[in-house]
């Protein structure tokens, strides 16, 4: 008779609620990182449409940087650089950060759009009613624009929330990287990766139907 | 009273108005006549600051539009203005569109923002789409709300930019009943129109602009019956 140790094991009801609470971290990871990029990259977004000199020169071109280098380069690169700078982050606020500049730097060129879309004819008339800049901005252009621009930026979002998965490369224990270390324990790839697929899915889905609901109703 | 003097304005190098000098009083009804392009929009733009002036003043109740202090926002509630497109906002309902300006801008209560807009909207013969939302309205309609929109800030003076130019021809009159309704409620108006008619029979004086300059102005007997400027003359030959 040999002993064998068991180095592994199976699947079990508390894995699941390890993934549960990972799936909970990357809902709270996008969250943070969507509701800043997306203010940020409306200010962005506005500066550009203003057409300030400056914000022009300088936003753009930074913009296009972080719109274009693939966010785990981006991840890596600023989880390992930021110490040399002073800036000791973990694994989660590195993520944070560098997701709301990916977010922001995708959101500014919605919003542009979307301040574009409302056009200056409607917005004459908003000013000719005696409105000032800042009010037009709140009650005319916000609405309008908004609307117009809701869909892609569901997209964005979305599209984030699914990035989110690359914050793993730093260690921080997302959805994926949870799946990463069951894997490694019950060798069951299929499985774990379809339960991590199907959380991805149920964090996604309501929010396009709820968005496509949204729509339905602006529609009429 | 509105005074427009030696008004100058340019767009880059084109110069579109070479020196308006003209005085509307209160209660008058003047109508704007001449070709695309004579100025004759870019003049409203001028009067109530939507475009900056190179040279010349325009003075609205002894107020500079376009002097350093003054407070356009609170100069244009008096100055009401149409536009040729219509601009209705779209996510707002008929009612929402109307009470919006006197809410915000005011600062009136919904409560009574909500009673000026129902009276302004009856006023135009609106009020039974209160609720209606401007995609639902044709677009006689929505420029009946736009009217009602502009009035419901109680201006002393109404710009109407090409008001009946983008409608459909058999929604022109509902739209020129409504500005005649008010020229006979006594509101102070400049019209900028291509109806003829409407120049004719509601106008106190017309006057006829002629790349960028204001080539003739009197009554519409004169303009219309012996205008003294050829290029009068010959516009007029032309639009019949």
């Amino acid at each position: 008779m040999t002993e064998t140790i068991d180095f592994f094991s199976g699947f079990g009801a508390n894995d699941l609620w390890f993934l549960a609470e990972a799936a909970l971290r990357t809902l709270w990871i996008s969250i943070l990182s969507i509701a800043a990029g997306t203010f940020l990259g409306a200010l962005c977004g506005w500066l550009i449409y203003e057409g300030k000199i400056w914000a022009t020169l300088t936003l753009t071109p930074v913009l296009d940087i972080f719109r274009s280098v693939p966010l785990i380069i981006q991840l890596v690169l600023f989880y390992n650089f930021a110490p040399i700078v002073g800036l000791n982050l973990d694994p989660f606020a590195s993520g944070v950060v560098i997701l709301t500049i990916y977010t922001a730097a995708l959101v500014a060129n919605v919003a542009r759009g979307g301040i574009e879309a409302v056009g200056r004819p409607m917005r004459r008339a908003a000013r000719s009613l005696g409105m000032s800049y800042w009010q037009d901005m709140r009650y005319v252009v916000l609405p309008i624009g908004g609307r117009a621009i809701f869909p892609s930026w569901i997209g964005v979002a979305l599209g984030v929330m699914k990035d989110s998965a690359l914050v793993s490369v730093l260690g921080y224990v997302e959805l994926l990287k949870a799946s990463q270390i069951l894997i490694t324990r019950t060798q069951e790839p299929f499985l774990i990766l379809s339960i991590a697929g199907a959380f991805y899915f149920a964090l996604s889905f309501p929010i396009s139907r709820y968005a496509a609901k949204l729509e339905e109703r602006w529609a009429q | 009273m509105i005074e427009i003097r030696s008004l100058e304005k340019y767009f880059g190098a084109l110069q579109v108005l070479k020196g308006i000098d003209l005085t509307v009083e209160k209660g008058e009804v003047l109508s704007v006549i001449g070709a695309s392009g004579s100025g004759k929009s870019t003049l409203l733009y001028c009067i109530n600051g939507l475009e900056p002036i190179q040279k010349g003043s325009v003075v609205v109740d002894g107020t500079n539009v376009h002097a350093k202090g003054t407070d356009i926002n609170k100069l244009r509630q008096k100055l009401g203005m149409v536009f040729q497109q219509w601009n209705s906002f779209p996510h707002l309902t008929a009612l929402e569109n109307v009470a919006l300006a006197p809410r915000i801008v005011k600062g009136k209560s919904r409560s009574e923002a909500r009673d000026i807009a129902e009276k302004q909207l009856l006023h135009v013969g609106l009020d039974d789409k209160l609720n209606a939302y401007p995609s639902a309205l044709s677009g006689g309609q929505q420029q009946r709300l736009a009217i009602a929109r502009a009035l419901a800030m109680e201006p002393t003076y109404m710009l109407f930019d090409e008001a009946t130019s983008a409608l459909d021809p058999e929604l022109v009159g509902e739209v020129l009943d409504t500005m005649r309704l008010l020229a006979e409620e006594g509101m102070t108006m400049i019209c900028v129109t291509h109806e003829m008619g409407f120049a004719r029979d509601v106008s106190d004086r017309v006057a006829y602009f002629h790349q960028g300059v204001m080539e003739e102005i009197g009554p519409p007997e004169q303009i219309f019956g012996e205008a003294k400027s050829e290029h009068t003359r010959k516009f007029l030959a032309n639009v019949r």
